[in-house]
């Protein structure tokens, strides 16, 4: 049986999604459903966005047989589907880039965005400069201390980067304060939301900005092996580069899908970034899902090395795959992540971003269990040059990361 | 549907040429100790209805004044359970409407039945949920449907006249009519469009309009308390009552009746 995942009512995922926000967003909401549902219907605006994941990104990226790697876990044969290489370092910008060409047909010349690592922030800066948008980026405090180096590259791209002092400076702040950036400036400005995340529409626009990778990876994969992959394994913060692989694949049932998130310090701690994992819904930043919170339904800080996964939710449309039993999520410590930083850096010769890093530990676990004749595609969401200041205060020094 | 309390004695008051006066607090700001005296001194002052505030880690509606108040009331270990809980032990000497303001999470976190069920213990006669759009109201108006209390319906400026007339056929209680697109907090100014927005409201509205978001003087209260039924302030109430100056209050209030 194939299972589908069909929204029922617009916005929703099972139980999950919606449009909880203030009713000054609710018209710009609607405009851009309106636009989105516009474009789609129209050739030029795909040969458009096409023209610069090409020209512009780099795409298609390759589907990279990871030879060492796989010889060294003597398991799967293993696959980096490789984002790293896009322009800008992540899979951010294929998002950054659609809702861009999204605002201009909707008459939009102000862009505002929240950023957690940065990536989100610079593919926004980036695609802001290149089609001539006014650019304002929110980024936690916190946050503009670990990724010094990309707030000075949206600096140079030409947006107005604003640290964001509220709670505890990281991911979830900037996005507040985007939101209420938005609500004052929503007739000229739109919000490029940069996860999977969100009131409808964003959810599904992002995802389908970012099924790009799935889809190129189904073919490069058939091209290569003739078949399906066995096994998928990507990161999950808010789970854009995750639904973007995971979205063209969902129907293949022999295709097992694997989200990794954020156990921080240990699930056992408290002090993580996986929602899922901690199984309590609730409404944050326009959309039902599992979220962090406390008894009193107060928002708890998530915590994470990584930047780009810490953040107390993950998107409407995981919840609903992990509800249904489509997704297999798990959980991957900073610790262990840094061990799938090393691992990839000294096998492959490629320094993965420490989101990624979460999904490389999980895959290589799993890779061992799985048969040499089996297949394993692991996303490489990003790259790792932004992380190697974090990386290296976390290995101390002590042994040069040995 | 029977017309309930609060939109009762908003129109009593509104009958008798005077305008209606919700005045907004951060319930918790100071310790939930000083939530009896705060509001029995609103009370005796003599608004029309208060708006209570319930303190939230992620207020995205809200400007620094309500947000600084909100994270106080944090500290101070206010939260929607024990707010209501405090509020039901006063409950026989509050004569005046209560509006309960809270963002939907922490209503979901209680239980939308036993949320509603506390409130209807402890004599709210209103609910404003801030991220609850009419699209998605159906969450709790199912709950709502047999109590007293009135489900606020918000209008902004960005609202187009096809979702004004919608969202007015579903108002019950009042209209929050949002005069600003932002957040809450001090406006020196407000759009020129606002005279024209407000009234065409009054028209297509069978309940009170009332104006709230910015409004933080007298001259502001009695210039838009004209063009609405009334007016809600609340950054400039919560600040008052941070500062210790609740004579600032007062004259607030007393300019407001023209």
């Amino acid at each position: 049986m194939v299972k589908t995942i069909e929204q029922k009512q617009a916005g929703r995922y099972g139980k999950f999604g919606g449009q909880y926000v203030p009713e000054t967003l609710m018209t710009a909401l609607i405009e851009l459903e309106d636009a989105y549902k516009e474009a789609q219907q129209d050739p030029a605006f795909y040969e458009e966005l096409n023209y610069y994941l090409k020209d512009y990104v780099g795409r298609e990226n390759p589907l990279y047989y990871a030879e060492r790697l796989t010889k060294k876990l003597g398991g799967a044969k293993i696959y980096l589907k490789r984002e790293d290489l896009n322009h800008t370092g992540a899979h951010k910008i294929n998002n950054a880039l659609g809702q861009a060409l999204l605002a201009m047909r909707m008459g939009k010349k102000k862009i505002v965005a929240e950023t957690g690592a940065g990536q989100h922030g610079v593919a926004t800066a980036t695609v802001c400069a290149l089609f001539d948008l006014e650019c304002i980026i929110f980024m936690g405090k916190e946050d503009v201390r670990r990724q010094a180096l990309n707030v000075f590259r949206m600096e140079l791209l030409g947006a107005k980067v604003v640290s964001v002092d509220q709670g505890a400076g990281t991911l979830k702040d900037a996005v507040n304060e985007a939101l209420r950036y938005w609500v004052a400036n929503v007739e000229d400005t739109h919000y490029i939301l940069g996860s999977a995340l969100g009131p409808h529409p964003f959810p599904q626009i992002v995802r389908d900005f970012q099924r790009i990778i799935g889809l190129e990876t189904r073919k490069q994969i058939v091209e290569r092996e003739g078949r399906l992959p066995d096994a998928i394994v990507a990161c999950i913060g808010g789970g854009s580069n995750a639904i973007g692989m995971f979205h063209p694949f969902v129907n293949d049932e022999d295709v097992k899908l694997y989200g990794v998130e954020a156990a921080g310090s240990g699930l056992e701690t408290g002090l993580h970034a996986a929602a899922i994992a901690d199984q309590k819904e609730g409404v944050l930043h326009g959309a039902y899902m599992y979220v962090l919170q406390d008894d009193n339904g107060f928002i708890q800080e998530a915590h994470s090395i990584s930047a780009g996964l810490d953040y107390p939710a993950v998107g409407p449309e995981h919840c609903h795959l992990h509800d249904i039993g489509r997704v297999k999520y798990e959980a991957v410590t900073d610790q262990e992540a840094l061990e799938g930083l090393q691992l990839l850096s000294r096998t492959e010769g490629i320094i993965p971003a420490l989101e990624s890093s979460h999904a490389i530990f999980y895959a290589a676990k799993l890779a061992k269990k799985m048969k040499k004749d089996e297949i394993l595609v692991i996303c490489l969401s990003g790259r790792g040059d932004k992380d190697v200041q974090t990386v290296r205060d976390a290995l101390g020094g002590i042994n040069n990361g040995n | 549907m029977a017309i309930k309390t609060l939109q009762k004695v908003m129109e009593a008051k509104i009958a008798q040429g005077e305008k209606a006066f919700v005045a907004y607090i951060m319930a918790g700001d100071g310790g939930l100790d000083s939530l009896r005296e705060q509001i029995l001194f609103l009370q005796d002052s003599g608004v029309t209805a208060i708006e209570l505030g319930i303190p939230f880690t992620d207020p995205v509606a809200d400007g620094p004044v309500i947000q600084e108040a909100g994270l106080r009331a944090l500290e101070a270990g206010a939260n929607l359970r024990n707010i209501l809980k405090t509020i039901t032990k006063f409950k026989d000497e509050i004569h005046t409407p209560l509006v309960v303001m809270s963002y939907l999470n922490p209503i979901i976190a209680y239980g939308i039945q036993d949320f509603t069920k506390a409130c209807e213990q402890s004599g709210v006669s209103g609910l404003i949920i801030p991220d609850l759009p009419l699209e998605e109201s159906t969450i709790i108006t199912s709950e709502l449907q047999d109590t007293d209390i009135a489900l606020i319906q918000l209008v902004s400026l960005t609202s187009p006249q096809k979702r004004i007339i919608k969202i007015a056929k579903a108002a019950e209680g009042f209209i929050y009519a949002v005069t600003v697109n932002g957040t809450t907090g001090v406006r020196q100014e407000f759009t020129e469009q606002l005279e024209q927005y407000l009234a065409n409201l009054k028209k297509v509205s069978q309940v009170p309009v009332l104006a709230g978001f910015g409004i933080s003087n007298s001259q502001q209260v009695k210039e838009i308390g004209a063009m609405a039924d009334g007016v809600i302030v609340g950054s400039a109430i919560v600040q008052a009552f941070h500062d210790g100056n609740n004579k600032q209050i007062t004259e607030l209030l007393n300019k407001q009746s023209m």
